[in-house]
């Protein structure tokens, strides 16, 4: 690795702005052939951006890429791809009523225009044994889990000829063994010869894959590096420009009476599928009870149960002592519990109305906000500011339509809508979710600080960190299932993974 | 976006009141530009083409009043179309509810234990109603049971249509009109006054005129309003807060079609006093009045100007086909080419195009 060649990616001075900020500001760096090279960085820090101006969706306001040492213009995805680039997007690109081959097929000009897929079948079947990507070719995306349409999209890149493959945190959607699994293609793929450029913000993954790593921060390059002449100590200070404070101030716990109970709950997902299964769990005043798993293990269908948007098929929910199994949300939400979606901006707001309009969606029917069927809007404009100015939303107007917000002032909007409301119980799913440092930490104190007030919290999180530093206890889900229950300083990292991971508690 | 273009695009998450009423303006004239083409294409010169149309719409009182009147039935069925769109439901069907709206006003005049003097009142009360039912089917066949709601509502025109056919060459025929497929005369209490000697049926206009009010309070200043707003804009965040999608939507399709059943009685009650064939009764009032209601990028109280606009289209599409000697689908040629440059121009709105500096 040592000796000198032509780097197979050169960025010269890339910059990229848009109309409010400068998502990559003078980025320089080369990623050599045949290696893995992550990319780490917090959210919006400008990796996306990055990679999106290499795959050609975005353009570039000033500086060059150099492919093999050759200038470029990458003018569109079409050129990308003719030039040798894939990407596999955070949010997969597959139309879900198709099959594998189907979605493989879109775009391509080169097939036979008799049984095309038989044609397309056969190349696919070779690639997937060549990388171990193993996908049945002839089912359809909806039925596929997110590690399989993954692996879809990789076969897709690498079908159009990707030698350079751009993954956009491709372990977000993946349980541990999964991602085990895509690091052994990766592998596979770099001893074959193809560079892969790997987005992420988790240092062990850094560590554990790339040859290469590139830090940026608010759309800069701090460093690139060898993996192996540093360390995850040294990373995180390069990504988040100070050392991190893993531990929050906190109080001692003064848990009260019971105020969710949960009994033997088991619910469906959309496609039919037991999502949640035989659960069962108390939280009560003063207390925050983590809910830990990887994504898509019935965290969301927890959530909806409990917040009246999905029916139990058995089992039973009590709120403040009554039963509200399958209750209306509005029932449930009288009873004083708040929510924190899990998808803010389809769930949280309403983006093209107005602050005043989001900020009294949970209460518009109480007094002061209307009477009768008539809204006072001179009341809920004073609410409104009182809102965003005690939660810090930085917004120009309470006329302001709520999508004009970036997502962590979004945020900051829901949540203090939904603890003004006076709340016994708020339910959390990821409430930091994609949010920058600082808004983080506000709203991680914001739910410490409604703990203290006595209120219970269901805090549902993917992010480890986030649900160790802030809870009193800690249950994990897997596949719907409870792998354990533990007390916060009884706890450890390793326990709480191989839980995440499938191993019951009592087999550890 | 690329960089060989000479400009550039980006989005414009939400679009200034200035800028809505420039990129609407804009359309109209492209529509405009794009008539004209037809006009030559019969070898009339489109600026005399133009000039009488404006003639014809605006020329004098008469000319006035004549787009006034084609201008009720539509402001009508616009404003209700208006809370329809409001809460994303597409009711394509204000045509069938308006014609329901004439039977049931045909009902109250002629076969109803209705005494006279409370006829008129009856006729719009009755004639709401049959349009609120007409469009309560599609209403509950989508938010029931999810089937779509352009298809079902354009359907239940046919059958509107096809239905008024029934009664008028069927069991309604007038016994005193000659064999001709007309109901009987409406008595003189069903018939509504007008304005002088001139068509326009004033008590329709003011009725018409308020509801394009009441309908705007009711959207901006009340909670079912508020919840239509919401559903309409966000569904799974209304769901989220605990509102019934079911609920809003019957209500809307309710008022929808109820404001179209009354633009039917307006026309049968005001100008025609009979049952008689469908595309004699409307015109198309019901289509035209979803351009109508486009235009006023779903505000009630612009309706009333947009109502205006093509009402004048209407009258100005009479004097072509008079003095210029045009065919009378030139009307449906204007509402056409208007519609197609106004969905185009969305885009228009929610992107900006700036020209690169060099």
């Amino acid at each position: 690795m040592n000796q000198k060649t032509t780097p197979i990616i050169r960025f010269d001075s890339i910059v990229k702005r848009f109309p409010d900020v400068v998502a990559n500001d003078e980025v320089s760096f080369s990623v050599e052939e045949g290696t893995v090279h992550s990319l780490l960085g917090e959210n919006g820090a400008g990796k996306t951006t990055l990679m999106k101006v290499l795959y050609g969706l975005y353009q570039k306001n000033s500086g060059t890429i150099y492919l093999k040492g050759e200038k470029t213009d990458i003018v569109s995805p079409m050129k990308a791809i003719e030039l040798g680039i894939g990407m596999v997007h955070q949010h997969f690109k597959l139309v879900s009523n198709h099959t594998v081959i189907e979605n493989i097929a879109l775009g391509l000009t080169d097939v036979s225009m008799t049984r095309p897929t038989r044609q397309i079948e056969r190349k696919l079947i070779e690639l997937a044994g060549k990388y171990g990507l193993d996908v049945e070719p002839r089912a359809k995306i909806w039925q596929l889990s997110a590690g399989e349409k993954q692996r879809a999209e990789i076969l897709r890149a690498l079908y159009r000829g990707a030698e350079i493959l751009i993954l956009d945190e491709p372990t977000s959607v993946l349980t541990p063994g999964e991602t085990e699994r895509l690091f052994n293609v990766l592998e596979e793929m770099v001893t074959g010869g193809k560079t892969v450029i790997f987005i992420t913000h988790k240092l062990d993954e850094v560590m554990k894959i790339s040859d290469q790593v590139t830090v940026l921060r608010e759309g800069r390059v701090i460093d690139t590096l060898a993996t192996a002449s540093t360390n995850k100590r040294e990373l995180s200070k390069k990504m988040v420009g100070r050392e991190v404070l893993f531990d929050l101030e906190r109080d001692p716990c003064n848990r009260g009476e019971d105020v969710l109970e949960v009994e033997g709950l088991t619910t469906y997902n959309d496609k039919g599928v037991i999502a949640v299964n035989d659960l069962s769990f108390t939280v009560c005043e003063g207390e925050i009870l983590g809910v830990a798993g990887v994504a898509g293990n019935g965290q969301r269908e927890l959530s909806e149960v409990l917040t009246g948007l999905r029916g139990a098929t058995s089992g039973k929910v009590v709120i403040n002592g009554k039963d509200l199994t399958n209750a209306t949300p509005r029932r449930i939400a009288d009873e004083r519990v708040a929510h924190v979606p899990e998808d803010r901006i389809k769930q949280g707001i309403v983006g093209e109305l107005t602050l005043n309009d989001n900020a009294i969606l949970k209460s518009y029917r109480k007094r002061p906000f209307s009477r009768g069927i008539f809204l006072d809007y001179k009341k809920v404009r004073e609410w409104t500011e009182n809102l965003i100015e005690e939660f810090n939303v930085k917004a120009p107007g309470t006329d302001t339509p709520a999508n004009l917000l970036s997502g962590g002032n979004i945020q900051k909007l829901i949540l203090g809508r939904e603890v003004s409301s006076n709340p016994r119980l708020i339910i959390a799913s990821h409430p930091t979710y994609g949010l920058d440092v600082g808004s983080a930490e506000q709203i991680r104190n914001l739910l410490l600080k409604q703990r203290e007030d006595g209120v219970a919290v269901l805090l549902i999180s993917e992010n480890l960190t986030e649900i160790t530093s802030l809870s009193d206890r800690i249950a994990v889900l897997f596949e719907g299932n409870l792998m354990g229950m533990v007390e916060r300083d009884q706890a450890t990292r390793e326990e709480i993974g191989m839980m995440m991971a499938g191993t019951p508690l009592e087999q550890l | 976006m690329k960089e060989y273009l000479p400009f550039e695009i980006s989005e414009r998450p939400n679009p200034s009141g200035w800028v809505i009423i420039t990129v609407s303006l804009l359309a109209l004239l492209s529509a405009f530009i794009a008539a004209s083409f037809v006009f030559w294409a019969y070898g009339t010169n489109p600026i005399s083409a133009y000039t009488a149309l404006f003639d014809g719409a605006f020329g004098g009182v008469y000319e006035l009043l004549e787009t006034i009147r084609r201008a009720i039935p539509l402001l009508l069925a616009g404003v209700g179309l208006v809370i329809a769109f409001k809460a994303q439901f597409w009711n394509i069907g204000a045509e069938g509810q308006l014609l329901l709206g004439t039977i049931a006003a045909t009902w109250v005049a002629l076969f109803s234990p209705v005494p006279e003097p409370l006829m008129v009142p009856a006729m719009f009360f009755f004639g709401f109603l049959a349009g609120s039912l007409w469009a309560l089917v599609p209403a509950v066949l989508k938010s029931k049971l999810g089937i779509n709601d352009v298809i079902t509502t354009l359907m239940m025109n046919y059958i509107a249509i096809n239905l008024v056919l029934f009664l008028v060459q069927g069991p309604w025929k007038g016994e005193k009109q000659w064999g001709f497929p007309y109901s009987d005369n409406f008595p003189d209490g069903a018939q509504l006054g007008t304005i002088g000697s001139s068509n326009v049926h004033w008590l329709t206009l003011v009725i018409g005129l308020v509801a394009a009010l009441l309908i705007y309070i009711l959207i901006n200043r009340t909670t079912p309003g508020y919840e239509i707003r919401v559903l309409g804009s966000n569904p799974s965040a209304g769901r989220f807060a605990g509102m019934s999608y079911v609920k809003t939507s019957i209500m809307v399709m309710f008022i929808s079609g109820g404001m179209a059943g009354m633009a039917g009685v307006g026309e049968i009650a005001g100008v025609h006093h009979m049952l008689r064939n469908p595309s004699e009764l409307s015109l198309g009032y019901g289509y035209t009045a979803i351009i109508v209601a486009w235009l006023a990028r779903k505000n009630p109280l612009a309706v009333i100007l947009t109502a205006f606009f093509f009402g004048a289209i209407f009258s100005g599409g009479d004097a072509l086909k008079v003095s210029l000697g045009l065919p009378f689908q030139i009307t449906d040629v204007f509402n056409g080419l208007i519609l197609f440059f106004l969905i185009g121009s969305e885009i228009l709105m929610n992107y900006k195009i700036e020209w690169r500096r060099s």
